[in-house]
């Protein structure tokens, strides 16, 4: 590993990024308008939108990021330039450690105006600190990310990349116990929800809105986020291939 | 040549891609210091033996070896240079911005990006967006980013493609100034007027060589005057020079 490296690759993919002002005006804003919506639709029972609204700000970052990267990293693959780059002194991991820091930094600026919008202006309420809100949606869409890298390797096509968000984002978000607590699920369904990481997320962020203190669950939480973090992106350097057929 | 040593020893090379045998039992030897030319109808195999030399390409069976260690080695990272067909560079960076990253990659200093960008003849268009370069320009970037590394050895696939004759000419007196400093330089081509610039030719038809000579001798040997008639001549005689 080389941190100078992985830095000059998050530096890069930000370069591009800044090229590329509709992709950001839509990393930033579009998880701001849903959230904004769904404030509108609550516009008569705001306790709803006090409950719906932090897990959507784990949600929304999660699949704005999870799309982002996949469809960047299948650019990588089939323009040539990751073969290049596998060919030379780089180590996998510096790859998509960059990837991650590049996209870790967008989603800080996505959860500030995200986290910002729904507790400044639209009166979300939560009992936990605001900043721990933030935290979770920013730990939530590099999640989003490292999980858009490993998939990003079974996708020949931008097109693929694209239809793998339904398989590998919705049922996260059907089993992530917005829509019935994570207990009221059949058992199967439950113990699935429990390895998949978007049930943290929603937990941590329900977490904060009913209690005040950060109490132990809620870093165990945030920790299990961490580790399909790391795994997820020791997943993805193995697909990454120096030789190919 | 002056220099003599061998820098990429191929034995019994053998890739299968698709089921299909694209390189059967290939044997050479490549010096440094030296232009070789690859060269030979598209299809026959030029870019996954430039690949397998590289490492990037998965072999089926015998070994390629460059500068004594078996090619694709992590310390062969840094000195050998590689330049796909397709132009692998970003498309939405400016051609310093390519470089300045690449740069990083590979642990180059600053001057390395002036000197590669002078190389190309690129120095003007430092700035600019390689998405709005023409075809031409952007190989010449792909290029700037494998002289980077001020590689030993310096693998080319179809350079000069679509360039104009005066910048192909500049270029080929470039290879040839590297190859002067000991770069060993193994270029491509489906251009066969282009074989008379190499010090050594390997014509390649079916995944095998089908000659491996001096341009020189190659013609001695053909009783011919180019190298085009010669690859006739060879491939209508049906046995290797």
């Amino acid at each position: 590993m080389n941190p100078v490296i992985a830095l000059a690759v998050a530096h890069r993919v930000l370069r591009q990024l800044r090229r590329d002002r509709r992709t950001v005006a839509l990393l930033l804003l579009v998880p701001c308008l849903l959230l904004t919506l769904l404030w509108w639709m609550f516009d008569r029972d705001s306790l709803v939108f006090d409950r719906l609204g932090p897990p959507l700000l784990a949600m929304f970052p999660f699949i704005v990021m999870f799309l982002v990267t996949s469809v960047t990293t299948l650019r990588e693959r089939s323009s040539g330039t990751l073969e290049r780059l596998l060919s030379m002194p780089m180590a996998k991991l510096d790859l998509l450690l960059g990837y991650a820091l590049a996209f870790g930094a967008v989603a800080v600026v996505q959860a500030l105006l995200a986290v910002g919008l729904t507790v400044g202006l639209l009166g979300l309420d939560v009992a936990g600190p605001v900043w721990a809100l933030t935290g979770v949606a920013v730990f939530d869409a590099v999640l989003g990310t490292a999980l858009g890298l490993f998939v990003s390797a079974f996708a020949q096509t931008e097109f693929q990349a694209v239809q793998f968000m339904p398989v590998v984002v919705i049922p996260q978000i059907l089993l992530c116990g917005l829509f019935v607590p994570r207990a009221g699920l059949p058992d199967t369904l439950h113990g699935l929800s429990d390895v998949l990481p978007l049930s943290y997320a929603v937990d941590a962020m329900q977490r904060l809105q009913g209690s005040t203190g950060l109490g132990g669950d809620f870093w165990l939480d945030l920790a299990v986020i961490v580790g399909y973090v790391a795994a997820t992106l020791a997943l993805g350097a193995a697909t990454l291939r120096r030789r190919t057929a | 040549m002056a220099n003599s040593s061998v820098s990429v020893r191929i034995a019994h090379l053998r890739v299968v891609r698709g089921g299909k045998e694209v390189v059967a039992d290939l044997s050479a030897d490549i010096e440094a210091g030296q232009i070789t030319g690859l060269l030979g109808p598209s299809g026959c195999g030029k870019t996954t033996l430039m690949r397998s030399i590289v490492g990037v390409q998965r072999v089926a069976g015998g070994t390629v070896e460059v500068l004594g260690t078996p090619a694709g080695h992590a310390g062969l990272r840094r000195r050998v240079g590689y330049v796909t067909q397709a132009p692998s560079v970003y498309a939405d960076l400016t051609v310093k911005e390519n470089l300045d990253f690449f740069a990083a990659v590979v642990g180059a200093g600053p001057s390395a990006r002036s000197r590669a960008l002078s190389t190309v003849d690129l120095n003007d268009a430092g700035d600019q967006v390689v998405s709005r370069l023409s075809g031409g320009q952007r190989s010449r970037v792909s290029l700037a980013v494998a002289l980077l590394s001020d590689p030993d050895v310096l693998v080319l696939d179809e350079p000069t493609v679509g360039l104009d004759p005066v910048l192909r000419r500049q270029l080929w007196r470039t290879f040839a100034e590297l190859a002067a400093g000991g770069t060993t330089i193994i270029v491509s081509s489906h251009v066969m007027d282009e074989a008379e610039r190499c010090d050594r030719l390997l014509l390649m038809r079916d995944g095998a060589l089908i000659a491996d000579d001096s341009p020189r001798h190659l013609l001695a040997a053909t009783h011919t005057s180019d190298v085009e008639s010669a690859f006739l001549a060879l491939v209508e005689s049906g046995s290797p020079a």
